[in-house]
């Protein structure tokens, strides 16, 4: 109601206003010299508040609140960022200055002719030649760091896996000789989470998967029942998925190696908490189960995301343990952690895993009580006993545990009709 | 009705009264052919889709800056189902998001750019009668109608909308099971999207084909307002990029429809096991990007075009450089073919490749900083007049030496990995779309609206809407930039997660939260008197004389009152470039294209 009067009454105003033209016999698209006026003051108005609200802004937000780079190599990029910052905020506030200045400066006076100046090609080779080499500079710096960043790690690298789902990360060490173990998704199961792949898992994950087949086919050979048509589809659409599935296992049987078995059997699956030695460089892998998400290390100053299909990596060093960091930001309470930041889903904004960077005698300590937890103790144990682990996102699919599929027509693959 | 190509205007005049016909309401204001009436078409199309976008941002801006705190506006809007006890659902979230940056990208900054300014200015500042076709004119903007319609009506189904995201990646997009959107709400997508690409197309092709074959005697290119420019390259863009992304969104349907692996490889969704293999998600990256990035220069292109347009005509002075000003769109049309990379630094991609990225995007700050510059200089010595299409004008510079500046940074491959995907960059691309290439509609919208309607629209509420508009926007984007460099996530649903972790950088979070929320509304509200001050001068503004400006460019010799075939004698012809403002040895400020040359005067 008081928006539909407040618009009336704007109307009767323009109305009245537009009348009081037609007397002067103006019209709107005559500027008379005090809105001109008016409008070039706020020009230059608007650049102090726009200069003051970012001075202010820098002042109260500068900090950015993420403290100093948490690892060696971002401490270069900090650097650079810095030195590009400078940069830009230099040219920010000089052409921003000209452009509301001669805006102020140059408004219509009466008498005074605007000048016909249509080119001036040394101005143009100016503004061209200077930002080139100011952006060739940016580049080369930029590059140089980029190559550090992206190159591979050293010998002395220690090797960690994380692996992304909806909605939560699991963190696998390569254990004692630092090489992860080997992987296929097909092996995936409530007991083998990440699809390691050792001549085990392939038997375990075969015997699942033929009970399921087993289990359909009784279902469809039954005399007993009458099926309708769509459940037989669905019966053995799902069945033929799950033939497909069974004949790849027989054949990763068929290949596998066992003498790689040994390299997934030292490796150690953490969840919760990745836990990281200061000062010792990290080549981590990462993988996805379903979607693309992306492993976003803010503090550390790292970034890459992770895509189903395949193995994605990157490095960091990490130069300040989190006690440290305590004391630096001066919150108790504070935590590295590692975040998702690729759009994944209904909880993409809580995946997040903890990040504990402690000294080397503490690592130390930490590593000695991993020992019984390899991958060949703890692999076999029941889903009950290490369920706790697991903690279940609320209202998220049900991703966690990898219940078999259901023999009873459930979850049919991609190409349900309805799912066009 | 189409037009053609001719030597003597007196054979197309009489031509064109063989063909006139009766016309209705419905081939007059439905299915018209006459250019001017298509692009208004656009224009409404175009602003309503804004408007519903800018709802949507309200929404989750609501969301964002009180989480957890119930609000009867969000249930008014979204009812129980996706905003029980009048707190935002966290799958209708991204869905909100996913449709605002769809409509706004697409809806309205190409179709109410593009296809508002080029069909209206392109045959009239070409001495054109209309279009090439003025058939596939109509059908262009019906198709855009038709895609409108179908992507807002993917926010009522039942499973929602899709919610992957405007840039809709896969897998997340092909797997209804990864989160509902991805049903029935993607496939109204694809198909919408797959029809405005089929407009698009269509349109472009006019463009183009208009504006080297229906150029007036005297226009050669060179004579060319840097409007037609800006149009003719933007639709060259178009047609090269758009078809890539209707590639990228079939093989995406494939995979969502008959089972093919294209995006897919080794995927576990909820309890399911899919069996696809070899598939790539990066695939669909490279081709979703290619057309992303010239996407971008598509809507800046025709807002920057505008812009020199006004600014010349309102500083009394020539456009400053008027070659470089040509060269530096051709440079940027075709760099930005070449810099889609910038999106993926870290997707996993071969860092070489990245490399190279890097390279071509800082490439593209230099035809962006002449640009800058030459509207900077045509402003130095000018005879300034602050109409509100003026005020937009510069506000579009502002922020596109902003917005871009901040592009630098982000083109820095090594920099881009701790700000990917942060609030820094939704800070980047909202001043550059969301402020410049919106300054610029606005600057268009108000420039024209004389040559569209007929009337004038009250210079008093443009002034008020201007200065709340860009002190508004500010306010809603630049504290983003903070936000980002704290570390913040795009697409997250609820900042208070950062209490398990970092408490300092929660608060400070927060705060900017309701800060850019807060702006954000005023920014809105500040809307409704353009609204009001746009419907209302349709009607009862005063009667617009012919060049209220006093511009040179041919679209101001046309009489105010539309006609089929724009003159209703000859078509001008043209004997100069449409630049010369306060030129010496001129008593008026302004010389139009259609003035002959004097004797030993020098054409510039």
């Amino acid at each position: 109601m008081v928006i539909v009067l407040g618009a009336i009454a704007v109307a009767q105003l323009v109305r009245v206003y537009e009348h009081s033209l037609k007397l002067k016999k103006t019209g709107e698209h005559d500027i008379n010299d005090r809105d001109n006026n008016l409008n070039a003051w706020l020009m230059l108005l608007f650049m102090i508040f726009q200069f003051g609200g970012f001075i202010y802004l820098m002042l109260a937000y500068g900090w950015t609140g993420r403290g100093p780079s948490a690892s060696l190599e971002g401490e270069e990029t900090d650097w650079l960022l810095n030195l590009n910052f400078v940069i830009i905020i230099a040219i920010f506030f000089l052409t921003n200055f000209l452009l509301f200045y001669f805006s102020y400066k140059y408004v219509r006076k009466p008498g005074v002719r605007a000048t016909y100046f249509p080119h001036n090609n040394k101005l143009e080779m100016i503004w061209t030649v200077v930002p080139a080499c100011v952006l060739a500079v940016i580049i080369i710096l930029g590059l140089r760091s980029w190559n550090n960043l992206t190159s591979p790690s050293g010998d002395g690298a220690v090797v960690i896996e994380l692996y992304s789902k909806q909605f939560d990360w699991t963190a696998r060490y390569a254990g004692e000789d630092n090489v992860l173990g080997k992987y296929d998704y097909k092996l995936t199961t409530g007991t083998n989470e990440l699809g390691i792949l050792t001549a085990k898992t392939i038997e375990d994950a075969i015997v699942e998967r033929e009970k399921k087949v087993n289990a359909i086919n009784k279902l469809l050979s039954n005399a007993d029942t009458v099926l309708s048509d769509s459940l037989v589809e669905a019966q053995e659409f799902t069945l033929s998925h799950n033939e497909r599935i069974l004949r790849s296992l027989y054949q990763l049987k068929q290949n596998h190696n066992k003498e790689v078995d040994k390299n997934a059997e030292d490796d150690i699956i953490v969840k919760g908490t990745l836990v990281l030695c200061v000062g010792q460089e990290y080549e981590f892998n990462f993988r996805s189960m379903d979607v693309i998400h992306s492993a976003y290390f803010p503090h550390f100053r790292a970034q890459i995301n992770t895509v189903p299909g395949m193995t994605t990596r990157t490095k960091f060093t990490p130069s300040i343990t989190t006690a440290e960091m305590r004391e630096i930001k001066n919150d108790p309470k504070f935590k590295y952690v590692l975040m998702c930041n690729k759009i994944c889903g209904k909880a993409h904004y809580k995946m997040k895993m903890d990040i504990e960077v402690l000294s080397k005698a503490e690592y130390a300590a930490w590593l000695a009580g991993k020992k019984k937890e390899t991958f060949k103790l703890k692999y076999g144990i029941a889903p009950a006993e290490g369920g706790d682990d697991m903690a279940k996102e609320d209202g998220s699919n049900s991703g966690e545990d990898m219940p078999a599929e259901d023999a009873t027509g459930e979850a049919a693959p991609i190409k349900k009709e309805d799912e066009i | 009705m189409g037009s053609h190509a001719h030597d003597s205007h007196d054979h197309g005049h009489a031509h064109h009264e063989e063909h006139h016909h009766e016309e209705n309401f419905v081939s007059k204001y439905i299915f018209s052919h006459d250019h001017k009436m298509i692009g208004k078409q656009f224009l409404m199309t175009a602003v309503f889709m804004g408007l519903v976008a800018m709802m949507l941002s309200i929404l989750f801006r609501i969301q964002l800056a009180w989480p957890g705190e119930s609000s009867d506006f969000l249930n008014l809007f979204l009812g129980d189902r996706w905003a029980p006890k009048g707190i935002l659902d966290q799958n209708m979230y991204l869905g909100l998001v996913t449709i605002h940056g769809t409509i706004m990208v697409f809806f309205l900054l190409t179709g109410g750019l593009s296809g508002t300014f080029s069909n209206i200015l392109i045959p009239l500042q070409l001495g054109a009668r209309d279009m090439a076709s003025g058939f596939l004119n109509m059908l262009s903007y019906w198709f855009f109608f038709i895609s409108s319609v179908l992507m807002l009506f993917s926010l009522f189904v039942e499973t929602g909308p899709a919610m992957a995201g405007w840039t809709v990646y896969p897998p997340l997009s092909a797997l209804p099971k990864a989160v509902p959107g991805s049903g029935l709400g993607m496939t109204l997508w694809l198909f919408s999207m797959a029809i405005f690409i089929a407009g698009s197309l269509i349109g472009s092709l006019n463009y183009i084909v208009t504006v080297l074959n229906l150029r007036t005697k005297g226009m050669t290119m060179t004579r060319m307002p840097l409007t037609i420019w800006a149009f003719f390259v933007t639709a060259i863009l178009g047609v090269l990029s758009f078809p890539v992304l209707l590639s990228a969104a079939l093989l995406l349907i494939m995979d969502r429809l008959a089972g093919t692996s294209f995006y897919l490889s080794d995927i576990i969704v909820g309890d399911e096991m899919l069996s696809n293999h070899g598939g790539s998600p990066i695939l669909f990256q490279h081709l979703f990007w290619f057309l992303g990035h010239p996407e971008v220069y598509i809507v800046l292109l025709p807002a920057l075009g505008l812009s020199s347009e006004i600014i010349a005509t309102n500083a009394r002075k020539p456009i400053f450089g008027y070659k470089a000003m040509i060269g530096s769109i051709l440079a940027i049309g075709f760099l930005s073919f070449i810099v889609w990379g910038h999106h993926m630094f870290i997707t996993g991609m071969n860092p070489f490749l990245g490399s190279v990225f890097v390279f071509t995007t800082l490439l593209i700050a230099i035809p962006s900083a002449v640009k800058v510059f030459n509207y900077i200089t045509t402003l130095w010595k000018g005879s300034l007049v602050f109409t509100p299409a003026m005020l937009f004008a510069i506000g579009l510079v502002s922020t596109f030496i902003t917005g871009g500046v901040t592009g630098i940074i982000l083109a820095d491959s090594a920099l881009d990995i701790a700000i990917h995907d942060t609030y820094f960059v939704v800070a980047h691309f909202h001043i550059v779309m969301g402020m410049s290439a919106v300054l610029g509609m606005f600057a268009g919208v108000y420039h024209w609206f004389p040559k569209m309607y007929g009337r004038m629209l009250n210079t008093r509420l443009g002034y008020v809407h201007f200065w709340i508009t860009i002190i508004g926007a500010y306010g809603v984007f630049f504290p983003m930039h903070f936000v980002g460099l704290a570390g913040a996530p795009r697409r997250y649903y609820d900042y208070s997660v950062y209490k398990d972790f970092d408490n300092s950088a929660l608060e400070m979070m927060m705060d900017l939260n309701v800060i850019i929320t807060i702006f954000a509304i005023l920014a809105a509200l500040g809307q409704a008197i353009f609204l009001f001050n746009f419907f209302y001068s349709i009607y009862r503004g005063p009667k617009a004389p012919q060049n209220p400006w006093n511009s040179n460019t041919l679209e101001w010799t046309a009489p105010v009152e539309h006609i089929h075939g724009n003159w209703p004698g000859e078509l001008p012809t043209v004997h100069r470039w449409p630049y010369d403002y306060s030129k010496p040895g001129y008593e008026e400020d302004f010389v139009p294209q259609t003035v002959p040359l004097k004797e030993s005067e020098e054409e510039h």
